[in-house]
């Protein structure tokens, strides 16, 4: 295991990545010579390691522990074509104050709307200390030209938002046109400024596991400041197996470079149980570094309430239910 | 060949929770034994949290089956004594064993807890009737009164009438439509085991029903402090279980039915041969009052 080196803040991190990486992104060839010689993934291996971890068993305090950092760990996510401000006002007031019965109850560490809902979102968030993150560069689909998506991240940040949630453009991708959505990421993360840019791969269209990690080290290699699994938009969306191979490569890349870079599983998690057996692997695969807000983020909405009861369970020792969370 | 030299096959049984039977989450079991202490079968030892898993079940059936008509709910309960009936031999043999009856006195017993069963289906569409209706007031409204299923029940099934009394205790909870946790009597479990799977097969949507075995002092103390849960028959508990499990009732204020409340003497258990009564059709019934203006007074009085 080799020794964890002080990661650089962030911002200065993405030049000296770039210039480490130089030689690789010089063109296409090369950079589809980097990727393609990245080790394969062994599927089979990948599914029984994130299987095997999903089988602790967390109690007592550990899961108090557990629950706590989960709930800390939530962009808390409404991306629907209904959305309104009333509705991203409910959800930052649930943001800052998950558990209106319980003070004690730490806030999640961001919400995530679309660009035209960062306003609202960050007026009724005010100085709480919770993140706005949005998703932008055409969301969930990504199928716009370079400057549509360009424009909608600049929208996005000058309204506000302190995270910019971005996904690639998977055809180019699947296509084999690497060094395209290696610059596309690349004029992103100019466009968000201070905004930490989390890159999304959308594992679920990606087909393989040997494209999921080539996608994490493209996204690294471009900057990116967070790896996020999926839109949430299709059928398959963060699994404990593609989640560990994303781990897998920020653990290598800050081996190699000395750069961190965070993980986002997004979609599909809904019950404590689930959030925790992603917590186990963070811990067993990138290690005690990565168990914070700034490095682990869950991109849910309904795995909240989930949270909430069974805090509400192991706070009063009698079962919860969903009377007693927001319907939202 | 002679036929006793066929190995006979032995049934396994299963939970019946959200429409599947599962085995319980802790991978218990306990003995179960007829009324002359022979061993009958493995039953699982369910666990709180099979309690829980239950309740999400039920939680999860609850709008449908409330929301379905009345005369659909009858329909679907009568579908169900039509699959009793067709089984009635297993059942007899069942209760015979579980309780020490001839076959033939099983064989009755079943037939009352058919007709139970139908019995109860009649109701679900004439409850309203008798319990809800339009009450006069002093004002240009009308006032309607209607019965609302409560919620999600727990019912402690009683521990020595293991077919009938639990038909008499399961029927009348859900044909007012809520749905039902049931822990089956802890020493005679197989007929309630059975019933679930003459529920599975028989339109009513998973979850409506869920059968739990095991314990009732397990199983009643996180139901009854369950706060998902929001009523609870507590037919099945001793009285010393049934107090403890009254005062954790009374935290979300569940509607509790009192073995007291149905019982005709102080000693005796409830008679589940007699006339049931409504007594627990509508112990877990709301009431929904609505107003609703008939109109403006004018100088002539209401327009109606």
């Amino acid at each position: 295991m080799p020794s964890p080196q002080l990661s650089p803040p962030p911002g200065q991190g993405g030049a000296a990545t770039l210039a480490a990486f130089a030689d690789v992104t010089a063109s296409d060839s090369t950079l589809r010579r980097f990727l393609h010689g990245l080790p394969g993934v062994d599927a089979v291996g990948l599914e029984a390691r994130a299987a095997s971890l999903g089988t602790r068993s967390i109690k007592t305090t550990a899961k108090a522990y557990a629950i706590d950092l989960a709930i800390s760990m939530i962009d808390l996510t409404t991306l629907e074509g209904a959305d309104t401000p009333g509705k991203v006002r409910a959800l930052a007031g649930k943001a800052v104050n998950p558990d209106p019965t319980d003070r004690t109850t730490p806030r999640t560490a961001a919400v995530c709307v679309y660009p035209d809902m960062v306003e609202a979102a960050k007026a009724a968030l005010g100085g709480s200390g919770v993140k706005v993150a949005s998703v932008a560069t055409a969301f969930p689909a990504g199928r716009a030209a370079l400057d549509v998506k360009l424009a909608d991240t600049r929208d996005a940040v000058a309204a506000g938002a302190d995270e910019i949630d971005m996904v690639i453009d998977r055809g180019a991708f699947l296509a084999g046109h690497y060094l395209k959505v290696y610059e596309e990421i690349r004029a992103v993360k100019e466009a968000s400024g201070a905004a930490r840019l989390k890159v999304i791969f959308e594992t679920g269209e990606l087909s393989t596991y040997d494209n999921i990690r080539r996608a994490s080290w493209l996204g690294m290699i471009a900057g990116a400041d967070f790896i996020k699994t999926s839109t949430g938009k299709v059928a398959v969306n963060a699994t404990p197996a593609n989640t560990l191979l994303m781990l897998e490569a920020v653990r290598d890349f800050r081996a190699q470079t000395g750069v961190q870079v965070g993980v986002k599983p997004a979609g599909g998690i809904r019950s404590t149980k689930d959030a925790v057996k992603f917590l186990v692997l963070v811990n067993e695969t990138a290690g005690q570094d990565w168990l914070d807000n700034h490095w682990f983020r869950f991109g849910a909405s309904s795995l909240l309430n989930d949270l909430l009861m069974q805090r509400q369970k192991l706070a009063t020792g009698r079962y919860s239910g969903p009377d007693y969370v927001t319907v939202d | 060949m002679s036929e006793s030299s066929r190995l006979s096959v032995l049934k396994t049984y299963k939970l019946y929770v959200g429409g599947k039977f599962p085995r319980s989450e802790s991978g218990r079991v306990y003995e179960v034994a007829d009324a002359k202490d022979t061993w009958l079968a493995n039953v699982p030892l369910s666990s709180r949290k099979d309690a829980r898993d239950a309740v999400v079940a039920a939680r999860k059936a609850f709008g449908g089956w409330s929301g379905a008509t009345a005369y659909n709910r009858g329909q679907v309960l009568y579908r169900v004594a039509e699959m009793l009936e067709g089984r009635k031999g297993q059942f007899a043999r069942e209760v015979a064993q579980a309780e020490g009856l001839s076959t033939s006195e099983a064989a009755l017993v079943v037939e009352a807890a058919v007709d139970r069963w139908v019995w109860y289906a009649g109701w679900t569409d004439k409850i309203a009737q008798v319990v809800g209706g339009a009450n006069p007031v002093a004002g240009p409204y009308f006032n309607l009164s209607t019965p609302e299923p409560t919620g999600v029940v727990a019912v402690l099934a009683p521990q020595e009438s293991s077919f009938l009394g639990l038909v008499s205790v399961i029927a009348p909870v859900i044909a007012t439509g809520n749905t039902a946790v049931v822990v089956a009597s802890e020493r005679a479990p197989l007929p309630a085991l059975s019933l679930g799977e003459v529920l599975a097969t028989s339109d009513l949507p998973g979850g409506v029903v869920n059968v739990l075995s095991g314990k009732a002092a397990e199983l009643g103390v996180p139901l009854a402090a369950h706060q998902d849960v929001n009523a609870i028959d507590l037919t099945g508990a001793d009285p010393e279980l049934a107090r403890e499990l009254e005062i954790a009732a009374a935290d979300n204020l569940k509607r509790v039915l009192r073995p007291q409340d149905v019982r005709d003497t102080e000693e005796a258990g409830p008679d589940f041969a007699a006339d049931p009564g409504l007594t627990r059709l509508t112990a877990f019934l709301e009431t929904k009052t609505v107003w609703h203006p008939t109109g403006s007074l004018g100088a002539s009085g209401s327009a109606y």
